[in-house]
């Protein structure tokens, strides 16, 4: 279980890395669909809870495809479309960081927010 | 894992439907889904295939109101029942805190139920959760053809068949008319509580 610190720390992870970057979703969730920490920028709306439950999905389907091509993990799995994005990193074995952003920001600078986001959430739950 | 969130006072926990193709799994949902639709804030997800059938799961997720100052939101899935889609079965019980198996107590079907009961002991055991330890509600469902030409198996035989040495609940049940089907689903919502009693409240 999370204590109220790890969690007000990731938020405080997620905002200064990446709402401020620009980008107008984040959820932190486990790999059972359930949402740790969530984030929007207010402007669009999002149904986060049938979209954890998806992205769970998903993302567990192209990890078991990995195994059975004989990949421990394929790093970067990214959706394109004509608005917006969605990019998502698994931060450790239990966990997935999942990012979506519109056409302003490129997906370098994503993969690097969420890259450095994941280091730090990473160590905040590595102290207890 | 149930997910607590101390912090906003949430538990999030993930109960999944199990059972051979075809024994009324979405149905439960659909029954559910249409039942509590003012409980449910968002419209029930269902990932089939051409011919309906559950390509990979439904889900449906439901507010059960506050628990001791935690807001407690129930997520329901489905398993596909099919039996080429296991490694998707899999991946739906990661995280998985309690369990209902839906039998069809359709003659035919007697086999299929046991090869199922089966699977999911061996799929639970990979994520190293004992069937017999976790919360588990037992569902003999289509009990209306009873009153049909088509020959159903007696649930005591049901019960030797699936139930004689786990001894979890049972109920019989129609998920079409809805018959026990919230009464299946209070059940493994406060067996499953229940179990994770001890890390919150
Ligand atoms: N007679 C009867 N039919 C049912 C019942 N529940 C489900 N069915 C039917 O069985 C078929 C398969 O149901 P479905 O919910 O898709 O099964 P699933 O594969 O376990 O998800 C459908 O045609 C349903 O209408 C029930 O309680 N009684
Ligand atoms: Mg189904």
């Amino acid at each position: 279980m999370f204590t109220e610190n790890q969690l007000k720390a990731i938020d405080s992870v997620i905002h200064t890395n990446l709402m401020e970057a620009g980008i107008d979703h984040v959820i932190f969730m486990d790999m059972a669909g359930n949402t740790i920490a969530k984030h929007d920028n207010g402007k669009n709306r999002l149904d986060s809870i049938a979209f954890a439950a998806l992205a769970a999905g998903n993302f567990a389907a192209v990890d078991a495809m990995a195994k059975l091509v004989g990949e421990s993990e394929f790093s970067l799995l990214f959706h394109k479309g004509e608005k917006s994005s969605i990019h998502f990193s698994k931060a450790s074995d239990d966990t997935l960081l999942i990012t979506m952003f519109n056409k302003d920001i490129s997906l370098g600078l994503v993969r690097l927010k969420a890259g450095e986001a994941i280091e730090q959430i990473n160590e905040i739950l590595s102290n207890e | 894992m149930a997910l607590i969130n101390i912090k906003n006072r949430e538990v999030q926990i993930k109960i999944v439907y199990y059972g051979p193709g075809r024994g009324g799994k979405t149905t439960n949902l659909e029954y559910i889904n249409k039942t509590y639709r003012k409980q449910i804030k968002t419209e029930m997800v269902s990932l089939k295939t051409q011919d309906d059938r559950t390509l990979f799961f439904d889900f449906l997720p439901f507010d059960v109101g506050q628990i001791k100052g935690f807001d407690v939101t129930i997520q329901l899935y489905t398993v596909p029942g099919q039996v080429k889609y296991n490694a998707t079965r899999k991946l739906v019980l990661r995280g998985v805190d309690g369990v209902v198996f839906v039998a069809d107590v359709q003659k035919e079907q007697r086999k299929k139920n046991i090869e199922s009961l089966n699977q999911l002991y061996e799929n639970l055991k990979t994520y190293n959760l004992d069937l017999f330890k976790i919360p588990f509600v037992m569902q003999y469902n289509k009990i209306d053809l009873k009153n049909s030409d088509i020959p159903i198996i007696p649930s005591k035989i049901m019960q030797k068949d699936l139930n004689s040495l786990i001894k979890a609940p049972a109920f019989e049940a129609s998920a079409l008319k809805g018959g026990n089907v919230i009464l299946t689903l209070k059940k493994i919502i406060s067996m499953t509580l229940a179990s994770i009693q001890d890390q919150i409240f």
